[in-house]
This record gives C-alpha cells, structure tokens and sequence, in this order.
C-alpha cells in the first residue's frame, strides 16, 4: 500500500466512532450540523454599507487604520501628476509595473527606467526598483483589503518585493465585503484560478520585537491606492 | 521520573520563580489582550463567528477522507505533485529528496509548525544545505539556537537589547536598539536570501478542499517573497488544516487575525493554487505539497478529543493560560505548548511520558473560554489524566484515594480524624515550612490555616 | 423551602464560618436547612486526577445522601460543578447515572441559588470595607456565576466594591495542583494577591473558600496588608 493508501485507510478506520457534536460551551447548548451559508457569515462580519459611496468611506477608515494611502481622483490623468510628486518626493530612480495599458501609459509619463514583469524578468533588476505599479482585481471595502493575482496583476513579486506597491483601481472594482470577494473569484476564474492570489491589506508589518509595530518587514513599507472614478 | 517530566519540572519551577522573565510574558500577554479586546466588536456577532468556525471544522475533520482526498485531486489536476508522509521521518525523507533532485543548496523557509514538528531544519543542515528562515521572530530564534517561544510570537520572551547583541555577535551587524532599526537589519540581510535561494519551504494555514488551495496568512511578506522567487516551492501541511471550501476563509481568516494578533484581517492572506502557469510572470516552476500525518490519525480515532484537531493554530489559548504566563513557552520542551499543546502532546508523543502536562493545570477553562473554534480544551486535560490513570494506575496513589474514601463516608471516622487533625496540625506547625514539615509544598510560600477550634459538622451537631 | 445543604471537606475543617453564615441567611429568610449524615467530600480530588472509580467511591453515598432533596445548595463554586456538570459524567454507564441526572438542576452554588432561584439580593448586611471579588474559575466558567456575588454585594450597606484587573485570572489553587506544582500554583497566587492589593481593598472575597485560602495564605506569608472573606459570611454581617 502506498503512504496515501495508508493514511486514508487510518482516516477511515478513525472515522467509524462518530465524534460528539460540537458546541459544549456555547449560549445556545448543541450546535447544528453542516456547513454555514453565506447569509449566516454576513450576519456575523462587519454590516457594510449598501451604496458606493459608503463603501468608499469605510475602505478609506480601514486603510487609514492601516497606514496605507487612499486617495480618491476623478480621472486617470490626476493620476499622472500624483504618480509625478511621488516619485519626485520619494527619488524614484527606477520603477516596475505590469503591462497593461493604463499601467504602461502612467509609467511612460514618469519618464524613467522600468521594468515589466510579463514575459519573464531578472529578479536581481526587479530588487533594485523603488515601487511596483500594478492594478487589481477588487477593492474590499469591509477590511481594506486589495486583491491582486499572479495573472492579472504582474506575477507574484511585483507586488511585494520593491518597497513602495502602488495600485491603480477602478471605481467599479470596489465590492462591499469578503464573501462578495470569494463569489467574485469563483465566478471569475471558475476552475481556472491563477496560481496565487493574495489579500493585501495594509503595507508589510511585523510586531515580533516587543509587539511594536514596524512598518516595511520583508513586503513594502509604503501601500498607495488610487480609485479612478471615470 | 522521564526525562520530559524532568526537563519540565525544573524548566517551569525557574521560570515561575523568575519574576523579570514573568514579566515579559505578563506584558506581552496583556498588550495582546487590549488589541483583542478591542478588536472583537469589529465582528457583529464573535460567538457566532465562534459558532460557525465550530460547525465548520467539525464538518471538515469528520469527513476528512473525502476532502482530503478532494484535496490533493484538484491539486495535482493543476501540476502541483501531492506528497503523502505517515511520519515526520518520511515527510523529512520526501523533502531531502527534492532538494536533492534539484541541486539545492540554499533553502529560505517562511515559518511553519509543522517543520519544528518534524525537527526538518536540523535535518536539512546536517545533510549540508544553507537554511534561512524569513520570519522576523524565527530568523531571530534561529540565530540564537533556540525553539521557538510561542506559536505565533517566536521571539516574544527577547528584549530588544538582546536582538541588538544576537545580530552584532552571530551576523556581525550592528545597529541600535531601536525595533524599528532592527527590522532593517532584518529586511536587509535577508533580501538577498530571497533573490539566491533555490528553494522555498512554507507551512501552511489552511488547505482548501473545493478548490485545491493552499491558504497562508502573514504580516510580513516574508512568505510571499518564498512563494515568489525560489524556482521550486514546497509546503508542509498537517492533514487536519483542511477547510471545505474558499468561502469558508471569509471567516477562518479574520477569526484567526483577531485571536491571533488583534488584527481584523492580517496583512496578506494568500491561496497558491499550484506552480508558476502558462503566461504568468514568474513563479515555481515546480510547487510540492507534503502531507504530513504524524499521529494526527491518533487523535482523530479518539472520538471524544477528535476536535482537538479542530485548531487553527492562532495561539489564543496560549495568551490567556495562567500556566503559560508563568512558566513560558520554553518550559513545555514541545512544540506545541500551552493548553492545546498540553492535550495534544500526550496523545502525538506517549500518555505515560507526556501526562504531565495534563497535569500542570489548575483547570481553570480560559483557554476553552477563548478558543474560537471551541475545542474543550480544559476537558480534554482531565480526560487525558483519566486516560493515563486507565492505561497504568499509581497503586499508591489510588490506594491513598481509597484510604481517603473510607474516612469521608464514615461519620464515625470523619469526626475522628478532625479531632486527630488538630493535634496533628499543631505538631506540624512546629515544624512549620522545614523538610519535616509533610505539607512543605505548600507552606514554603504560603501560610496553611489551622483546623477550626469547632468543624461545620460539630457545630450543626451541637446547635441543631 | 427545604434547603440541602452540601458542604465540602475544607468548608467543614478550615472555613466553618462560610458554611454557618449561610445556614443562618437561609434560616433568616424562613427557610429550613438540613444537613444529610453523608460523606465530608464530592470527590472531586480523586476525579481530577484521573481516579475515576475511587472518586465513585464518595461520590455514589453523596448521590444517595442527597437523593430525594428539594434543592441543593454547596457552599463551594467548584464542589458545586463536581456534583452539578461532573456527576453525570463520572457516572455515565453505570447504575447510578440517571440519578446524577435527576440531582443536577437541583443543584444551586450558594450566591447562585439566593439570586437566580429565591430572587434574593438585600439580605440586610452591613459591611463597610473596601471589598474586591475573586471569580473562582469553576463557579466562574463551569457555572456562570459572575453575576449573582456582585448583585448581592452591591446590596451590602457601606461596601464598597472594587474590581480588580485580574478577577477573572486563576489563583492558582486547582486543587492538588497546588501541591503538585508548588512552583507555578505560587506563581499565579502572587499575581492574584498583586491584583487584589492594587484595588486598595481591604478584603478579597469570593465563593470559593480554597481560592481564599492559597489568596490568603500567600498574603500572610508575605506580610501583605490583605484580608479574606467568604461571601457567606459579608452577608452575614
């Protein structure tokens, strides 16, 4: 038999004695079978707002908590002078994105060396950029969290290994909470996910030495988001 | 007396006496409760939320075959190569044969419990391959040679002057004592590591049977970056880490960040679905899964402690445990400490040899209070002292218990006794807190009350 | 009513004070208390360190001497979850079970049982100290006494209640753990007796007279300016 075969024959056997239920200790004294429904998850989460506009300002709340940067602009070409004072006030010398039109063109304006992911890259190159610019698939306004995949959004590292990680999302991308996050991914990617897609909420962070926290462990120290409303 | 009761009996007795060291732990601990606290509400309902973590882990681990087995499918139908390993010496086998296959010579590793399970680091270094571990507390403990302190807080019990002295004297970096200093050290020191590593090794938080994911939670990225840059990846994964479905981390993922750290949500939460795709930027090229088992089938045979295995590993038990707080994470010479560590140890490593850590609890029920997915924890102590009492009883001791019965069931005898008990006191108390004194583990430190000039008994004999 | 009292052996040897000061509340209210000739201990020693049938040893004459009973009130939070949550377990599959069963809800704490079943908060005490409450783990957790000390103590003329930060924390008695890890139960006793003297009170009080008893212990020995009281005795007084 092979160590599979094993294992799952342990499995089985174990499973013969049926187990107590769960819930000794709960209110209500034993806890129902089967799996919790998505109503029954929303019910003990955050209530998020109905409108966009609500949304928009508990994203905002949550990212200011988090020590990211939100900034809420008009049209993409604010985008442009925005991108400018960053990377003058910061010192870009050298920037990463991913190509997609939008990310292409603001990295043209900013007129400095890039480097683009797609189609296979040096790491040591990607190391020595001072931000990665890429979009999103989603904007989750319960936690502040943004969505980025290795298909969609440049691979794996562009977003977390130069120090500053700037996303430029849609006003449309914004969903309301975490069940409306995995709904999106199912219904989007259906049985052809990307190899990774990650949660990122907040920049990098660590608290390991005397639980004070330290922004910029390993990810980047700095998180900008901008949400272009046209 | 074994040697693990050994080991703890005087580990623990040194750190209880230990108030520098005890304060440490407090105020860790009370700083994680103050961020917990105030995090809870962000939840509308956190028994709920407790309630369907519960309902969610009992489905998974009592059919655990078939999403196991759903599993590894719909990771192999996507190119990751699934990995079966009975105990730690196969799982530890399994992966040295990788880095064999690929040439390895540096392996950078994001923290996994299941990897201190299995011993794995020392087993890679003695086979000569370069080990780094990436997480801030772990990087810190490895270059100290010790375990790790806690499950989630691996260099909680350190000061910051004692960072300082480990990077200047074990990597030659000096810098203030400033955490924030000391984190760049870090940072800096280790980038370099992510770029030239051949090999990244990550645990993993949960396995997600619908779709054939790996789920990781972190802060600090240092996890992303091993999933990222080493061309092959490994995970190591206890079989129990089984969710049914994605949806199901729309919960697991903020209980686990609220119970874990205070936070609402950490700060990157990633599902790997498998190596490096077709038209992807970077990635593996090659991504394996280690399914570890090592006794975890034991427990799940044991229907009344079977959710033991329920646990998400967020170390909540661990905070508020009166125990742990005294003798820290050093004492229990495990891996897993604290009150899950206590209930599962004996069962993963030996009853007879490991019961006294069932024992070294007043029973007090915070960890089962705290628990978000409401493992019994402090019933399952008592049933593993019931179960070690079953397999091989103390003659003296159950005789004592004997003698002890025959006396309280007898009035008769019982008012003898408190008569006897007076003297007995007094004469003791000549001999009060020495090696004479029969009852010097008490009063060592704490005054013993004498018996009463008249019981309740006699009293109610003579008044009513 | 008659009231079954049930009181454990240190209650009997050491604190026979709690165990009167209740009998003289119950029969001030009118009520009439009985005392069944039956064993001085739950067996709750022999039960929590794995002695399962020698601590059915006591524990079936305690079944038999409170069977019948109309209510059952101990004067101990955690002999009280030995009889009212562990009876059942501690007899499962054995003769005696269903009558563990049928005991169970007659079973009462002793603040419990004045609150939740009598209705009673004012027992006409006066007390004027500066008193902080001990939540004993089993009375606490095992049955979900926090309520009920502190709705009779805000009754109490004069006292004046302060929480301490770490009421809810294990003293570290646990029984035989006590003297079992003398190391860590002195530990945990210290920083009750921390917590306990930061309120400024003069008295620690609590349902659990073991609980007092490693609280008051440790204060002596350390010359701590810290008192302990049943809460049996407050409202006696």
């Amino acid at each position: 038999m092979s160590e599979r075969e094993n294992i799952f024959s342990r499995i089985r056997e174990a499973l013969k004695m049926p187990a107590h239920r769960s819930g000794y200790h709960t209110e209500q004294g034993e806890l129902p079978g089967g799996l919790p429904t998505l109503e029954e998850r929303r019910k003990v989460l955050p209530i998020v707002s109905a409108t966009e506009e609500g949304q928009i300002q508990m994203f905002a709340r949550n990212a200011a908590d988090l020590k990211a940067v939100f900034k809420v602009l008009p049209n993409a070409s604010l985008l442009t002078a925005e991108l400018k004072a960053l990377a003058f006030a910061e010192g870009w010398k050298r920037v990463a994105g991913q190509r997609t039109e939008m990310v292409e063109k603001q990295i043209s304006e900013l007129g400095l060396p890039a480097l683009f992911t797609e189609g296979g890259y040096d790491k040591a190159e990607l190391e020595k950029c001072d931000v990665g610019i890429t979009e999103c698939d989603a904007l989750v306004a319960q936690t502040g969290s943004v969505v980025v995949t290795s298909r969609t959004t440049g691979g794996r590292a562009l977003s977390v290994l130069p120090p500053h990680h700037v996303v430029v999302a849609r006003r449309d991308q914004l969903i309301p909470d975490l069940p409306a996050a995995y709904v999106l991914l199912q219904s989007r990617y259906a049985n052809s996910f990307p190899s990774m897609i990650s949660f990122v909420t907040g920049p990098s962070r660590t608290g390991d030495i005397e639980r004070i926290l330290v922004l910029g462990a390993h990810g980047p120290k700095k998180l900008t988001i901008y949400l272009i409303e046209s | 007396m074994s040697a693990p009761v050994a080991q703890f009996d005087e580990d623990a007795r040194r750190v209880a006496g230990d108030t520098r060291q005890r304060a440490i732990v407090q105020t860790a601990m009370h700083k994680y409760e103050v961020v917990r606290d105030f995090r809870k509400p962000w939840f509308q309902d956190w028994n709920g939320a407790r309630d369907q973590a519960s309902r969610t882990k009992f489905e998974a681990i009592n059919h655990l075959d078939r999403y196991l087995d759903q599993f590894a499918s719909k990771l192999e139908s996507r190119g990751t190569k699934v990995h079966w390993a009975s105990t730690g010496k196969q799982a530890v086998e399994i992966i040295l044969g990788i880095l064999k296959e690929k040439n390895a010579r540096t392996v950078i590793k994001s923290k996994a419990m299941t990897s201190e399970e299995i011993h794995l680091n020392d087993a890679m270094e003695k086979s000569g391959y370069t080990v780094v571990e990436s997480d801030l507390g772990e990087f810190i403990v490895q270059l100290r040679e010790e375990p790790p302190y806690h499950l989630v807080f691996p260099a909680m019990h350190l000061t910051r002057g004692q960072i300082q002295q480990t990077f200047e004297e074990k990597i030659g970096e000096k810098s203030s004592d400033s955490p924030e200093e000391l984190t760049m050290v870090a940072r800096r020191v280790l980038r370099q590591k992510y770029l030239d590593a051949d090999v990244g090794i990550t645990g993993a938080n949960f396995g997600i049977a619908e779709t054939g994911m790996i789920s990781i939670t972190e802060n600090e990225g240092n996890a992303r970056l091993t999933a990222a840059l080493p061309k092959t990846m490994i995970t190591l994964m206890g079989i129990e880490k089984i969710l049914p479905r994605m949806e199901d981390l729309g919960l697991f993922l903020p209980v686990l960040a609220v119970m874990g750290t205070g936070q609402a949500l950490t700060g990157y939460n990633t599902i790997y679905s498998g190596p490096r795709q077709a038209g992807e930027a970077d990635g593996p090229d090659e991504y394996n899964v280690v399914l570890l088992d090592n006794s975890r089938t034991l427990l799940l045979a044991d229907a009344e402690q079977r959710d033991s295995l329920h646990c998400i590993r967020c170390g909540a038990c661990l905070n508020v445990c009166p125990i742990f707080r005294n003798v820290g994470g050093h004492s229990y010479g495990t891996v897993y400490g604290g009150p899950v560590g206590s209930v599962i140890t004996p069962n993963l490593r030996g009853l007879q040899d490991w019961k006294h850590l069932s024992y070294a609890s007043s029973l007090c029920g915070a960890c089962t209070e705290t628990c978000p997915v409401r493992i019994d924890l402090h019933h399952h102590l008592l049933q593993n002292r019931r179960n070690s009492v079953q397999e091989k009883p103390d003659f003296f001791m159950a005789q004592a218990f004997r003698m002890f019965a025959v006396v309280a069931n007898s009035p008769g005898l019982w008012s003898m006794v408190t008569t006897m008990s007076r003297v007995g006191m007094k004469v003791r108390g000549w001999v009060n807190a020495t090696f004479l004194d029969p009852a010097r583990a008490w009063t060592k430190t704490r005054d013993l009350p004498p018996i009463a000039g008249q019981s309740f008994r006699e009293w109610w004999k003579e008044n009513r | 009513m008659k009231i079954t009292l049930f009181v454990p052996c240190f209650v009997d040897l050491m604190f026979p004070k709690a165990a009167i000061s209740a009998v003289k509340i119950f029969e001030k209210l009118g009520h009439k208390v009985v005392v069944p000739e039956g064993p001085a201990c739950c067996g709750q020693p022999a039960f929590n360190t794995g002695y399962l049938e020698e601590s059915r040893a006591i524990a079936e004459k305690v079944l038999v001497s409170l069977k019948g009973a109309e209510a059952v009130v101990i004067v101990s939070g955690s002999c009280g979850a030995m009889i009212k949550n562990f009876y059942p377990q501690l007899f499962e599959g054995t003769p005696l079970e269903a009558d563990a069963r049928e005991l169970a809800p007659k079973c009462f704490e002793f603040s419990s049982f004045l609150v939740r079943k009598l209705g009673v908060t004012d027992l006409g005490a006066t007390f004027p100290h500066k008193v902080t409450f001990h939540d004993g783990c089993h009375g606490l957790r095992e049955l979900d006494n926090k309520l009920p000390p502190r709705q009779l103590l805000q009754k109490v003329r004069g006292l004046e209640l302060i929480e301490m930060d770490a009421a809810e924390t294990c003293c570290g008695f646990g029984g035989t753990f006590s003297t079992k890890f003398p190391a860590i139960s002195t530990a945990m006793g210290e920083v009750k007796c921390e917590s306990s003297f930061k309120t400024g009170a003069e008295y620690v009080v609590s349902c659990d007279s073991s609980c007092l008893m490693q609280i008051d212990g440790l204060a002596r020995k350390k010359g701590m300016n810290l008192k302990t009281l049943h809460l049996a005795e407050v409202l006696a007084a």
